[in-house]
């Protein structure tokens, strides 16, 4: 079948602004977005960009915009747009340094704020000992790839750029969540400012963006919940 | 522009970052690699971490000694087995403590379960030994590689370490037996950078893109083997290249051996479980060369599902919870990319290239070998996928890479650290970059695209499939031999479409396709010459091990005539050849 790609295009070292490219392909049902992206650049056009390393979902690396919505092109396959043209953008609200390749130094900058690691300090000889419950309470999070599809969907980022973001939020739920954790109230603290854990107004599209089907707001609100206990 | 460090790491990957971590607060460290941090390709393991620890039933370091020498088909040198094995416990400890979220026993231990080619003593009603799988493999569920790679860089955020991110090494600066540093473009501006450091350390991972079928990220282009041969360090055991017996059909991506760790049976089109005939005692969970070839033959001689080349990896038995719980990420690869939920249907897989046991070659502390007798690069290190020590000799055992990049990333972090006690910035060479500067400006220069550089690699990854594969014999591999030649003839008139500076990945992907091409030289090479089988390498005209001549590593060095091949003994100390059954 032939679909057609209407791809942005955007050299921040040359070009003054973004403009589309089209392109049509025959493709297979069942394609990957990332293999048609990957033919378009092989035989028609050597300058598209894009991130690519996995191609299977579990990298990150390849988070863009794909009719509107925040996606993995390695995830993706043709057979599952359902449509005959497909757009597709770099993922918003972060700049663009090459067509689809977007600056994330910003994202992981706010990663690093909320204190991403596990602070403990004396751990015993052998293994801590946590219970398969405990376990449990992390397992969504720490799925998580960081590969920013939440955050860059975030209207709340949007509307004001130094909202850490709901990776950054999931990160800290993470480890203030962790039952190996000795200082949960680091994490925490780091987040409960105005750009923090109160800047999410429940939105949910960062659950709608995750590849990896976590349920962010439900976490955001866990943290708000333990932020109000402690106020208490 | 020129940087200075103590130490440079490439790579940040499990070994890259594991060093990292070790070195932080003790040196002056900086990471480089050519993809954002928790982008490498470890990410992707999925199964397990192997170490006896016993948390699920009785288990001895020993054993597991024994599993990985007898898995290597005895080309692994056993000084080396010992150590990494016997520091295995320690390190998942370690790693516990930093924060890695293994899954749990009942009783709140790290969990362990089954992987190919760990077993177990078990002493028959006949009186008789035999072994059986063991559960020896820590994971958590099936993203054990992404938890431990995000755990490490977070020990990375923590300690401060430096990284230059998607920056691409294109050569190392070596004059007068000392490495001195190194050459890299930042792919976000295309400047070329010059890194002067007192030591160097490449984790730069493995090189199954120059197959067609294969688990490999897109990064895994074997840059940092290239980059060494050209430097003149030799590459050892090259031809032994692992495939995994169940990729998933056609695309190649990982089904981890958890799967049938996990009970998953393998069928063919008569619904058998083959493996029956192959390895009657662990079936299954024999090692990986075993199983790959044992779906290889089922398929070559018309048994794969509806006579096409795959057989089924059927999960159906092991029912939905536990799928859910052990498997997540499995489930999700079948539905999204071959439509198959494994909960009710087997999933259809073929083996496909995994992971590359030659390297770098290393002393049991990361020191970089200039020839086969032992002689040191002063200054260089390498540790990882990329490198060869060597533990896991012609067939590694599911888990033991996780454990391979843990282990010496961290025992090289050491070395290095000890190393600098002493050691002094040597000068660099004046334009240290210049022909890379030359290279730079050639193909940029370039008006023509006479040559295709996908049609080139899209040709040496289907050839290196069908005549460097599971099975080779002389004539295939002398052929692969000759495309290479005209292939390499070809990639001198590659020119570049984009010619702009910013992010260029155009010039990326030219650039790992000469490494493609140049390692891929040394694979053909090593196999035509090693007339045996042994683990991976399997030739179909020489069908038996020959322990009298191959017990013996291989050695490839790069001369103005082509390759040139010299050996080095295998180390052995406990244990004999015997013959591999399972």
């Amino acid at each position: 079948m032939q679909v057609t790609f209407s791809i942005q295009r955007y050299d921040s070292s040359k070009d003054t602004k973004p403009y589309r490219q089209k392109f049509k392909l025959e493709v297979e049902p069942t394609d990957r977005i990332l293999d048609c992206l990957d033919r378009i650049k092989w035989d028609f056009e050597g300058s598209l960009t894009y991130r690519r390393s996995c191609s299977h979902g579990i990298c990150g690396s390849d988070a863009i915009n794909i009719n509107g919505k925040n996606m993995l092109a390695c995830q993706i396959l043709i057979q599952d747009i359902k449509k005959k043209f497909i757009r597709i953008d770099p993922i918003p609200g972060m700049p663009i340094i090459k067509d689809l390749v977007v600056d994330t130094t910003d994202f992981f900058t706010k990663y690093e704020v909320v204190k991403p690691y596990l602070i403990a300090k004396n751990p015993p000889p052998k293994e801590r000992y946590q219970s398969q419950a405990d376990r449990a309470v992390i397992d969504e999070s720490v799925n998580c790839i960081l590969c920013g599809a939440c955050t860059s969907s975030c209207p709340s980022m949007w509307g004001n750029p130094n909202y850490l973001g709901p990776a950054a939020m999931l990160k800290a739920y993470r480890f203030a969540f962790d039952s190996r954790d000795e200082a949960p109230a680091e994490h925490l603290e780091a987040i409960d400012t105005s750009d923090g854990v109160w800047r999410c107004h429940t939105i949910f599209n960062c659950v709608e963006a995750c590849p990896k089907e976590i349920n962010l707001t439900w976490h955001i609100s866990q943290l708000k919940k333990k932020m109000v206990e402690r106020e208490l | 522009m020129v940087h200075k460090h103590d130490v440079l790491i490439v790579g940040a990957g499990l070994a890259g970052l594991r060093a990292a971590v070790e070195l932080s607060g003790k040196a002056n460290v900086a990471v480089l690699s050519k993809v954002l941090p928790t982008r490498s390709h470890s990410g992707a393991a999925q199964g397990g971490i192997a170490a006896a620890l016993g948390n699920e039933e009785e288990d001895h370091v020993e054993w597991h000694i024994f599993d990985t020498v007898k898995g290597s088909d005895y080309l692994g040198d056993q000084d080396a087995i010992e150590m990494m094995v016997s520091e295995a416990p320690e390190v998942i400890i370690e790693l516990e403590h930093m924060g890695v979220p293994f899954s749990r026993t009942k009783d709140g231990k790290i969990a362990q379960r089954q992987f190919g080619g760990h077993t177990r003593p078990k002493i028959g009603a006949d009186g008789k030994e035999t072994r059986v799988a063991i559960q020896r493999a820590c994971y958590a569920a099936d993203r054990t590689g992404h938890v431990i790679l995000h755990t490490l860089y977070e020990q990375c955020v923590k300690h401060n370490v430096h990284f230059y991110s998607e920056y691409y090494v294109v050569s190392l600066i070596v004059k007068d037996g000392v490495c001195r540093g190194l050459v890299a473009f930042d792919i976000q501006t295309g400047e070329l950078h010059t890194f002067h450091a007192k030591a160097v350390m490449f984790g730069t991972g493995g090189y199954g893109r120059a197959w067609k079928i294969t688990s490999n990220a897109y990064a895994n282009t074997g840059d940092g083997v290239a980059i060494a041969y050209r430097a003149g360090i030799p590459l050892e055991d090259m031809e032994f290249v692992q495939f995994h017996p169940t990729g998933l059909w056609k695309l190649g991506i990982l089904v981890t051996e958890g799967a049938r760790g996990e009970g998953g049976y393998l069928k063919n089109k008569a619904g058998e479980r083959f493996m029956q005939r192959y390895a009657p005692t662990v079936m299954e969970l024999a090692p990986r060369d075993m199983v790959t070839r044992s779906i290889t033959t089922e398929i070559l001689e018309g048994r794969g599902i509806d006579g096409k080349d795959y057989v089924h990896l059927d999960l159906t038995h092991v029912g939905e919870a536990a799928l859910k719980e052990k498997l997540p990420e499995i489930i999700g690869f079948a539905k999204t990319y071959v439509g198959v939920d494994p909960v009710k249907a087997p999933i259809p897989i073929q083996p496909t290239a995994h992971y590359s046991m030659g390297g770098i070659p290393t002393s049991l502390f990361g020191e970089v070998y200039l020839d086969e007798k032992g002689t040191i690069l002063t200054g260089f290190y390498a540790a990882g996928e990329c490198a060869c020590i060597s533990v896991h000799g012609a067939n590694r055992l599911g888990t033991n890479s996780l454990l391979d990049g843990v282990v010496h990333g961290r025992r090289t972090g050491k070395q290095i650290a000890k190393f600098l006690q002493t050691a002094e910035f040597s000068d660099l060479p004046e334009n240290a970059d210049k022909q890379d500067r030359a290279r730079f400006d050639e193909l940029f220069a370039s008006t023509n695209f006479k040559e295709s550089y996908h049609h080139i690699k899209d040709t040496l990854r289907d050839n290196m499939m069908t005549k460097t594969g599971v099975y080779r014999n002389e004539k295939d591999l002398k052929e692969m031999k000759r495309i290479i030649r005209e292939l390499r003839e070809k990639y001198k008139n590659v020119g570049l479409r984009d010619k702009s500076r910013n992010f260029n990945t155009e010039l990326m992907e030219v650039l790992e396709l000469g490494h493609l091409l140049e390692f891929s030289e040394v694979v053909v090479e090593g196999a035509i010459a090693r007339q045996e089988c042994r683990g991976a390498h399997w030739r179909t005209d020489h069908p038996k091990r020959d322990d009298e001549n191959w017990m013996k590593h291989t050695f490839a060095f790069k001369t103005d005539k082509g390759v040139e091949l010299k050996y080095k003994p295998v180390t052995v100390t406990k244990y004999q050849p015997m013959e591999r059954k399972y």
